[in-house]
C-alpha cells in the first residue's frame, strides 16, 4: 500500500495494518520535519507531489522490495502540503519473518523513495526566505 | 514543427511563472523540449539532475517526442 496524503500520518494505525501471523519482525522509518538545514533555521516545509507518477513509481519500489525480500508486507505514506516542525513527512513500515530482511527492506524502500518519487519540498526559513531543496544546489553545480 | 504541451513542477513552475503551456517547436527528443524551455524561461538547471516523463510515463532525455505529446519536466526530487 502506498498513499500520498495531506492528512496527518498515524503510525500506530499503519503499524496494525502490517500485523501478520507469519511475521516475526516489524521495522519502520519515520521522516520528521526538523528545524534546521544546512545552516538555515527552518520554520516549516511545503511538499508537492505529482501524484499519478508518485503512486506508480512508489508501487514499483514496494514491488521491488517484495521481490528482493520474500514474505514481506510493506506500506508507505508520504505527506504533501504544509508541514510544521516535528511532523511526520514520510512513513515506511514493513513486516517479515525475520529482522534482517525487515531492516534491509525498510532501508531499501526509503532510500529509493527519496531519489525516485516526483516529490519536492520547499523550505520556509525563519528569516522569511524560502528555497526548494536540491534545486538550488544543483543549479550552483552546473 | 510539433505541438508539445509542457508541464512544470516545483522550482520549474515558479521559474516559468506557469504550470503548463503548449509550444510549437521543432523537437525530436525530450532533451530538445527541455532545452527549448530553458532558453524560453532562462533556467540554468542541468538536465542530469532532473527527470522527465512523457504522457505520464517516466522517460529518458533521448526518448522521442511526437506531435500532441505532454512532456512533464521534473526538477531534482526531494521526497522524504
Amino acid at each position: 500500500m502506498l498513499k500520498i496524503t495531506t492528512d496527518t500520518i498515524d503510525p500506530d494505525q499503519l503499524r496494525k495494518d502490517l500485523f501478520d501471523a507469519g511475521a516475526g519482525a516489524y521495522c519502520s522509518f519515520e521522516g520528521w520535519i526538523r528545524n534546521e538545514n544546512e545552516g538555515h533555521s527552518v520554520l516549516r516545509l511545503e511538499y508537492e507531489a505529482y501524484e499519478p507518477l508518485a503512486l506508480t513509481e512508489g508501487k514499483k519500489i514496494l514491488a521491488e522490495a517484495q521481490d528482493r525480500f520474500p514474505h514481506l508486507h510493506a506500506h508507505c505514506v508520504h505527506r504533501t502540503g504544509l508541514l510544521e516542525i516535528g511532523e511526520c513527512a514520510v512513513w515506511v513500515g514493513v513486516s517479515s519473518a525475520h529482522r534482517d530482511e525487515a531492516f534491509q527492506a525498510c532501508r531499501y524502500i526509503i532510500d529509493q523513495l527519496k531519489v525516485r518519487l516526483p516529490i519536492w519540498k520547499k523550505e520556509h526559513y525563519v528569516d522569511g526566505h524560502s528555497g526548494w531543496v536540491n534545486c538550488e544546489r544543483c543549479a550552483k553545480s552546473a | 514543427m510539433k505541438s508539445i504541451t509542457v508541464r512544470y513542477f516545483a522550482m520549474f513552475r515558479e521559474a516559468a511563472g506557469l504550470g503548463q503551456e503548449t509550444l510549437q517547436i521543432d523537437a525530436a527528443t525530450a532533451a530538445d523540449v527541455f532545452a527549448a524551455t530553458r532558453h524560453r524561461h532562462g533556467s540554468s538547471e542541468p538536465s542530469g539532475h532532473c527527470k522527465v516523463a512523457i504522457n505520464d510515463v517516466m522517460a529518458d532525455w533521448d526518448s522521442p517526442v511526437s506531435d500532441g505529446d505532454t512532456v512533464l519536466l521534473f526538477p531534482p526530487v526531494a521526497g522524504g
